[in-house]
């Protein structure tokens, strides 16, 4: 019996090796075949190019190690940004569609439909070459408030000057630890006394409190640098100062977010739907308020729908954000799967270390969300 | 039982399948390229995404242009027939893959000749069939007439992977000039950005600015800075450890330019059989046995300017009568001022 369940299992783990072991004698046999070397030591040369957007000091007399972790750091740049607005406008979507109201359920409807129908790589193409082609020159545009400049060569945006910045992360991460505090405190005394304790409008106010007593005693300061317009020829223009955000981040963020929204949406929808009604009944029965029902009784409930196939998405997402090689934006696959593969032609050792960038990518965001979903079961007492 | 013999056969045959598979694509021996592309009766040319003047489809699906010619002249040479020609294109990222993993035999795709592309990636480049070097297009009501006139901040939109971004580092960073690069898998795109007012200019190889110039809304907008930043000598690549077939290209692309310098051309090729210049009958085979130290016939060569012609006339028929660079400027022959200058033919 015990040797009938082995049997198979070893076999399959047997051809696995097999086969991985004959892919790569192959591969050996051919490129030695064929003069081409073998290695990862190129990591450490010189890239020699430029890269458009970098989160990170680099150009083109760092490695190409130091080039991949700026494609890296754009992919995940992207991603968190893509993850962010698709759970804002899927929650809100998803809400929508829930609403009694015709117009507003009907809109969602649409939306949802519409994004979700519609291929992806489309999608960002039609945000950067169509929508960017609508967007005005430099020299042409309106300031937003006075200091955004929405233009085609990007958004321009007002950047901070700090001083004494490392004080003013203190205090935000002192207010942090003690908003913990105050949540650990304020469960106990509503398992002990129950009594409810205002914890959101608390931590709202030590989050403002504590960085405006850095402000007044700590030193630190803030001075804001506005984009100024800078002539660069007869008819060019650009912005200087501030921070840029490419036009090829915005419109991949933002293709990203309005598609994967719909589907964030539909869950959603799904979790909310999921809870019985005799939960909220029961809930209002006992005298709970309607906002106490939703925040109590039902979140919690849907929530545990909602989180797995969430997760999806957010893979999803993620993995998606490797179109961006098509609009130029500089993330993972453009700036290492793409030219350093292109430089260095080592094409077997980068798509390597790309495929497993991408895997760890997934897997994190998976062991987090598990663990969020498995704090949010149902814990059997 | 039987279950689990049933599971374990098809597995065997997995196995067995993937092994027929690849022992087919395992190393290529000596002019092993030649045989199979007898056998295959046409020539695998990787090519561009479409590059008028050096590889561009027409809507029928006909690929004409000077890269183009190349892999007709080896199609001519070793099969006869000049159509005889399968090909695929590439951008610039999956150009080397393709020919290294064995899926075209030659790789005629605007490709510059650098060292580290010869000497590290199983590569070898046979000749050159265009002189080129990159330089600038800009709008015209920029007032920009020179690469000095660039300002930092500059926005500059080019293909991804090419020697295009790594020589616009080298030139800005020596005009100590902080650029932003735009980089683009596909020519289209960077056509569409420049376009669009995403870039203040646009970099390339001159010849793919002047292809490209005619894609844009209004061309006449914009013009192509006189500078030259850089050499692009630009030729056909085959795989590394195919000597005879590194062979037979190389002297395709050679006797095209040979033809045009002993005046052959496609209309008089045959009456030179008879001419009082050993050169030129050793040109098209009645002289000599050189056909058979490549493993060819002896009409190879006289089947390649009759059916393709010679480097002049392909010149004349892709890239001047299109309008893209009417003066031949370094790609002239040597003894017309040009720098076009190959080994004889003997």
């Amino acid at each position: 019996m015990n040797i009938k369940k082995l049997l198979p299992q070893l076999l399959t783990l047997l051809v696995v090796i097999l086969v991985f072991g004959f892919f790569s004698y192959n591969a050996q046999i051919n490129m030695e075949n064929r003069g081409i070397t073998f290695g990862y030591g190129f990591l450490s040369q010189e890239s020699s190019f430029d890269v458009q957007f970098s989160l990170i000091e680099y150009d083109g007399s760092h490695s190409y190690f130091r080039a991949y972790l700026v494609g890296l750091l754009n992919t995940i740049l992207v991603s968190v940004i893509g993850i962010i607005f698709a759970t804002i406008i899927g929650v809100v979507v998803g809400i929508a569609r829930l609403s009694n109201n015709y117009l507003i359920n009907k809109t969602a409807a649409v939306y949802v439909e519409f994004f979700r129908n519609i291929p992806l790589l489309l999608q960002i193409f039609f945000w950067y070459f169509a929508a960017l082609r609508a967007l005005p020159l430099p020299q042409d545009t309106e300031p937003m408030f006075g200091v955004f400049f929405l233009t085609i060569k990007g958004f321009f945006v007002p950047a901070f000057v700090w001083n004494n910045l490392d004080i003013f992360i203190y205090s935000i991460i002192a207010a942090i630890i003690s908003i913990i505090f105050v949540r650990i405190y304020a469960k106990k005394k509503q398992e002990k006394e129950g009594i409810q304790t205002p914890v959101f409008s608390i931590s709202i106010g030590l989050l403002l409190i504590l960085p405006i007593l850095s402000f007044l005693f700590g030193g630190v300061d803030a001075s804001v640098e506005i984009p100024v317009i800078k002539q660069l020829s007869q008819s060019g223009f650009t912005y200087e100062g501030g921070i840029k955000l490419p036009p090829e981040l915005i419109s991949l963020a933002l293709a990203l977010s309005l598609y994967t929204a719909t589907f964030i949406a539909e869950c959603v929808r799904a979790g909310v739907q999921g809870v019985s009604k005799g939960q909220k009944e029961a809930a209002a029965s006992i005298g709970l308020t309607p906002n106490q029902v939703l925040k109590l009784v039902v979140m919690p409930q849907a929530l545990r729908i909602i989180i797995p196939p969430t997760t999806n998405q957010y893979l999803n997402l993620t993995k998606n954000s490797s179109l961006a090689a098509a609009i130029a934006y500089p993330d993972l696959v453009l700036v290492f799967a793409g030219t350093a593969l292109m430089q260095t032609g080592r094409a077997i050792e980068i798509v390597s270390i790309t495929m497993l960038t991408y895997l760890s990518l997934s897997i994190s965001i998976s062991i987090f969300m598990n663990w969020y979903n498995k704090k949010i079961a149902i814990k059997e007492k | 039982m039987f279950k689990y013999l049933k599971q374990l056969t098809s597995l065997v045959a997995m196995v067995a399948v993937l092994f027929t598979f690849t022992t087919e694509t395992m190393a290529a021996k000596k002019s092993k390229t030649l045989k199979n592309t007898q056998k295959k009766g046409f020539v695998r040319c990787g090519v561009s995404q479409g590059l008028p003047g050096f590889s561009n489809a027409d809507a029928a699906g006909n690929w004409t242009g000077v890269d183009v010619d190349v892999c007709r002249a080896v199609a001519a040479a070793v099969l006869g027939d000049a159509n005889k020609v399968k090909f695929t294109p590439l951008s610039a990222k999956e150009r080397f893959t393709a020919l290294t993993s064995n899926e075209i035999d030659i790789l005629s795709r605007n490709t510059t000749w650098t060292l580290s592309r010869d000497a590290d990636i199983g590569l070898t480049f046979v000749g050159v069939n265009f002189y080129d070097g990159q330089g600038f297009m800009v709008r015209k009501n920029s007032g920009i007439s020179s690469v000095n006139d660039f300002k930092a901040g500059v926005s500059a939109c080019t293909n991804l992977g090419t020697t295009t971004e790594l020589n616009m580092r080298d030139f800005f960073n020596s005009k100590g000039i902080q650029y932003e690069p735009v980089t683009f898998e596909k020519a289209d795109e960077v056509v569409a950005a420049y376009d669009a007012g995403r870039c203040d200019t646009y970099t390339t190889d001159k010849s793919g600015l002047a292809a490209q110039r005619i894609k844009l809304s209004n061309p006449d907008d914009h013009i192509v800075l006189p500078e030259t930043i850089s050499k692009e000598p630009l030729g056909p690549v085959v795989r590394q450890g195919d000597s005879v077939w590194e062979d037979i290209v190389r002297w395709s692309l050679n006797t095209m330019i040979e033809a045009e310098e002993y005046g052959v051309t496609s209309a008089n090729a045959d009456s030179m059989k008879t001419s009082d210049n050993p050169a030129v009958k050793r040109l098209v085979g009645a002289e000599g046995e050189l056909g058979a130290a490549l493993g060819l016939d002896n009409e190879w060569s006289l089947r390649i300017i009759k059916q393709v012609g010679n480097y002049g006339e392909s010149y004349k028929r892709n890239i001047a009568d299109t309008g893209i660079l009417p003066d031949r400027g370094p790609n002239e022959l040597w003894t017309k001022g040009g720098i076009l200058y190959v080994p004889p033919a003997r």
